[in-house]
């Protein structure tokens, strides 16, 4: 049986409880909206570019504690990287929580989402965030996780 | 007294553990388990009486051809059916309410009609309605809901204008478990000449229903939400309605006789029911109705009902739950949120704790948005529940709020 502490570890709850990269980047450069029908959440991911750095990430919406942290902890990640870096890292990510990738393969602070992958039905809230954020990067401006 | 225990070992599906959990099943408005006697009825038909209906002289196709048409009987019986006739076998609610669409409104419903629905509807009482808007140039309107999760009645008079052609409304709610006064509202609805369809998928499992008492003109049920198998339903339809809807389907069995020129319909109900039909699916239920008549309705609804009030007891003494709906006429559906802790997490804690509820919009978007919320969380009881279940729910809840809280 999967161990409930290793989907809601504390750096998870608290980012959930308390996300530092709520609202909207100024300028806004890329918007994104992402839809989960299975639960109904909807988030829009703004970006702000500096050419092919990303200055800052932020997320709108409301979610479950998974899909919060995920949001979170992506915007925290991704300052300063480049959109390479971005699509490289959810290339990673994915792996982490749905593949078989592991927790080295990804920036350290994405690793507390390793207990995922034992909650299949969870998967999709991990990775909201990430295809709202490639869906505003590619001017798709929609994702959904189905 | 009722022994529940009892019950629940007729079910075989409720003796595992989940994890290092015993399985507290709390989703039967989703699905009910099934009872040994449904199972089976199955593989006895498979086994024994395995054939295809209605045609064969042999011995095998005979014995499947009554025992599809005697589980007909069963139902039409449980239902107060004038005739087993008036019983066409469908996939389920969803496909009987279609049914009733494409086959009776739609070439009859044009502009300036009205078809009235309410806002709790589950979206198979919504988008064939919708569909029919699109295709014949009716219009849709809709009942609101009351904060106590019951339907305004004044709103619902003062939209049946003589304009409404069909008002579709739940007997009982999949989201929030009110259970409607459609036998006045049916009573209203004739009053302007509109023809009624109640949906009864959650009603049938939980509590007495009489069509004829209801004086509804359709009434649809599921199979799999009354202890049946998954894929067999039935669309009840006044014999006379029947008789007079073109088919709506071709295939084998709804035709008397073929040719290139002209074909000719079968009688009722063969006429809606092209094709091989769910033979096992049908026995099933069969089965299923006759354990349901085994307990009594009057069981069931006492049981269910006690356990109701003690369960909005046992989440109403935990900080932060609200209940969502729970008005005075409800069958056994807890609908809830827990104050800053999302539904789809209290789903996955819970289902830690080996408790099964369902979390998220329920198939009634409309009815979560008329509440302000995205999901909520749906504990939903039968007869095979126990106090004991509830206690364990609340643990499970208060672990939630430990966590996430």
């Amino acid at each position: 049986m999967s161990d409930l502490r290793e989907l809601y570890l504390e750096m998870v709850t608290d980012h959930a409880k308390n996300p530092r990269h709520r609202g909207k980047t100024d300028p806004c450069d890329c918007i994104g909206t992402g839809h989960n029908p299975l639960c109904g959440d909807k988030i829009v991911v703004t970006i702000s570019l500096d050419g092919e750095t990303i200055n800052d990430v932020k997320f709108d919406g409301e979610g479950c504690a998974i899909s919060t942290a995920s949001s979170d902890l992506m915007s925290e990640v991704l300052r300063g990287k480049t959109i390479q870096d971005a699509k490289d890292i959810f290339h990673g990510f994915h792996e982490l929580v749905a593949g078989d990738g592991t927790a080295e393969s990804v920036p350290k602070k994405l690793a507390v989402f390793s207990g995922v992958r034992e909650f299949p039905m969870r998967v999709k809230c991990a990775t909201l965030a990430w295809h709202t954020l490639i869906a505003a990067i590619e001017g798709n401006k929609e994702a959904s996780t189905e | 007294m009722l022994n529940t225990e009892i019950i629940a070992d007729s079910f075989p599906a409720l003796h595992q553990t989940i994890g290092d959990n015993r399985l507290v099943y709390l989703d039967s408005a989703a699905t009910t388990q099934k009872p040994q006697c449904v199972i089976d009825a199955i593989v006895s038909y498979y086994e024994n009486d395995n054939a295809n209906i209605h045609r064969g002289v042999h011995t095998l196709s005979q014995r499947a051809t009554q025992a599809h048409e005697n589980a007909r009987v069963s139902i039409s019986r449980l239902l107060h059916a004038s005739r087993p006739e008036e019983m066409v076998f469908v996939r389920g609610a969803t496909e009987a309410i279609n049914l009733v669409a494409q086959a009776f409104a739609r070439p009859r419903f044009g502009e300036g009609d009205v078809i009235l629905i309410t806002e709790m509807e589950h979206h198979s009482n919504i988008v064939p309605w919708q569909l029919i808007c699109e295709q014949t140039g009716a219009s849709l309107e809709v009942v609101p809901v009351c904060d106590d999760g019951s339907i305004d009645m004044d709103a619902y008079k003062s939209l049946l204008i003589p304009n409404v052609v069909l008002v579709s409304m739940a007997h009982v709610s999949n989201a929030i478990g009110t259970i409607n006064p459609v036998k006045e509202m049916c009573k209203l609805a004739k009053e302007v000449g509109a023809t009624t369809v109640v949906d009864g998928a959650q009603a049938v499992g939980h509590l007495q229903v009489d069509i004829q008492d209801i004086g509804c003109d359709f009434y649809a049920i599921s199979g799999h939400k009354m202890f049946g198998p998954t894929g067999i339903g039935c669309l009840y339809g006044k014999y006379e309605l029947l008789q007079e809807m073109e088919p709506w389907q071709g295939g084998g069995d709804m035709i008397l006789s073929v040719s290139f020129e002209e074909t000719t319909w079968n009688d009722v109900p063969f006429k809606f029911e092209a094709g091989t039909p769910n033979i096992a699916g049908a026995i099933g239920f069969g089965a299923a109705v006759s354990w349901i008549q085994e307990i009594g309705y009057d069981e069931i609804f006492k049981h269910e009902q006690e356990l109701l009030a003690y369960g909005r007891e046992v989440l109403l003494a935990i900080d932060g739950v609200e209940l969502i709906g729970a008005s005075k006429q409800n069958a056994g559906v807890i609908a809830f949120t827990l104050k800053g802790v999302h539904p789809h997490d209290v789903g996955t804690i819970l289902d830690h704790a080996g408790v099964a509820i369902r979390t998220g919009n329920h198939c009634a978007e409309p009815l979560m948005k008329r509440f302000g919320l995205a999901a909520t969380c749906r504990a939903s009881l039968c007869i095979y529940n126990t106090r004991k279940d509830l206690d364990y729910l609340g643990v499970g809840i208060q672990e939630a709020m430990r966590i996430l809280g």
